[in-house]
């Protein structure tokens, strides 16, 4: 039996301690495993996840002011297997993937809006949220120098308190604060894949990134897609009119959203594109047309950030 | 006044700023000099305040960002390919 065997078949046997059917496993991204057993799934968390942020995370999923915003967790216990962080959820039914265009944008800028609503004074204490880390990473791993890479690099070195140099100066795994100075509670890592319907609700998932920051980020994905052109804009109206309406903080109740939303959107622009950019070379194959556009976007960011004096001197 | 093609009487009325005089004989109307364009203008004013509804308010200038995407094309008609790997995107970290 392969080291992942072994492993699988201890999740499985977790499973059933907590679960009421036999365990199979279900796809998910490559660097997590997830094994369902009927009402519990168990999930082996991303080789090198740091366990004391993730305990901190449970905890706070636990905590009542969460209760329909975020998933609880069918126990706090992070557990270590074969050198794997696992915890274990309750099982919900996800977004179908078949059918996009009826994707519960609503939903999901409902829930954000109340999660940004929950003080982090009411929680046990959490780390900074996911987001700009992320980008710096992912951008980090690119090798090559072909010109899409080069202007994935432009892009994010314009980018203010990441790559650029005006902004916030951030500490190692400090989050930053919001448009108006506050750090508040943000997801982290909010898209469709985030959400789950359970008991008749949809509700969030994956406490994974979950801290203190800055809210707007987790707008930043629908906010980029909507600017490259992916999502349709009525879509992103919807999702961002659905914010609004439930008293959504990380921008303005009514006017210009983008003052807060640029430099997050510009920013997870960025780290898809390098992502984009890293799959199609694993893959030996050329950019597809969603992820030129994505390219095209960078190359716009750079254009509208004409004034960065990084950009012209390299 | 004499009616320029049957000779009777013309009679002058006012109505609303705009002179017309009109023949007791052959009911034919004269007009001066820029008042059949202040009638049409009237009358388009009129329609506009009656009969189409009042024009939809302009998009605000904040729904998109400088950067964005020029008139971008969406829909159903993607190709098979872009469609599976947005929504790959759509549901992945």
């Amino acid at each position: 039996m392969s080291e992942s065997d072994d492993l699988i078949g201890e999740l499985g046997r977790i499973g059933l301690r907590y679960g009421d059917a036999p365990p199979e496993v279900l796809p998910t991204r490559p660097d997590v495993i997830i094994v369902r057993a009927g009402s519990v799934v168990v999930k082996a968390h991303a080789p090198g996840a740091a366990g004391e942020p993730l305990a901190l995370r449970m905890r706070a999923a636990r905590h009542p002011a969460l209760r329909g915003i975020l998933l609880e967790p069918v126990t706090e216990e992070v557990m270590e297997v074969h050198g794997r962080l696992v915890t274990v959820w309750p099982t919900g039914v996800p977004v179908d993937h078949d059918a996009p265009q009826a994707a519960p944008w609503e939903a999901g800028a409902r829930l954000l809006a109340r999660m940004h609503a929950v003080p982090p004074d009411a929680l046990p204490p959490l780390p900074a949220s996911g987001g700009p880390p992320r980008v710096e990473q992912v951008v980090a791993r690119l090798r090559g120098d072909s010109a899409a890479e080069r202007v994935v690099r432009r892009a994010f070195d314009c980018l203010p308190g990441l790559g650029g140099e005006p902004g916030q100066t951030l500490a190692p795994g400090q989050a930053p604060a919001s448009g108006d100075g506050r750090r508040l509670l943000a997801h982290g890592d909010w898209h469709m894949g985030q959400m789950v319907r359970h008991r008749g609700e949809w509700i969030l998932i994956d406490a994974d990134d979950m801290g203190v920051g800055d809210p707007a980020w987790d707008l930043a994905r629908p906010a980029a897609w909507f600017a490259a052109g992916l999502l349709e804009p009525e879509a992103w109206h919807r999702f961002l009119g659905a914010y609004r309406a439930e008293g959504g903080c990380a921008v303005p109740p009514d006017g210009d959203p983008w003052e807060r939303l640029e430099v997050p959107a510009q920013a997870l622009t960025v780290q898809l594109a390098a992502a984009a950019v890293a799959t199609a070379a694993r893959q030996e194959r050329e950019l597809d047309e969603v992820e030129t556009m994505l390219i095209d976007t960078c190359h716009r960011i750079v254009k509208f950030r004409s004034a960065c004096h990084s950009v012209a001197t390299q | 006044m004499q009616c320029p093609k049957c000779r009777g009487n013309m009679r002058t009325y006012e109505r609303n700023g705009v002179h017309i005089d009109q023949c007791d004989g052959c009911r034919g109307i004269f007009l001066d000099y820029g008042e059949l364009e202040t009638l049409t203008r009237m009358e388009s004013q009129w329609s506009q305040q009656h009969a189409a509804p009042p024009p939809p308010p302009p998009p605000p200038a904040h729904g998109a960002p400088g950067w964005g995407a020029p008139a971008p094309h969406y829909g159903g008609h993607y190709g098979h390919h872009r469609q599976r790997s947005w929504v790959g995107m759509l549901f992945s970290t």
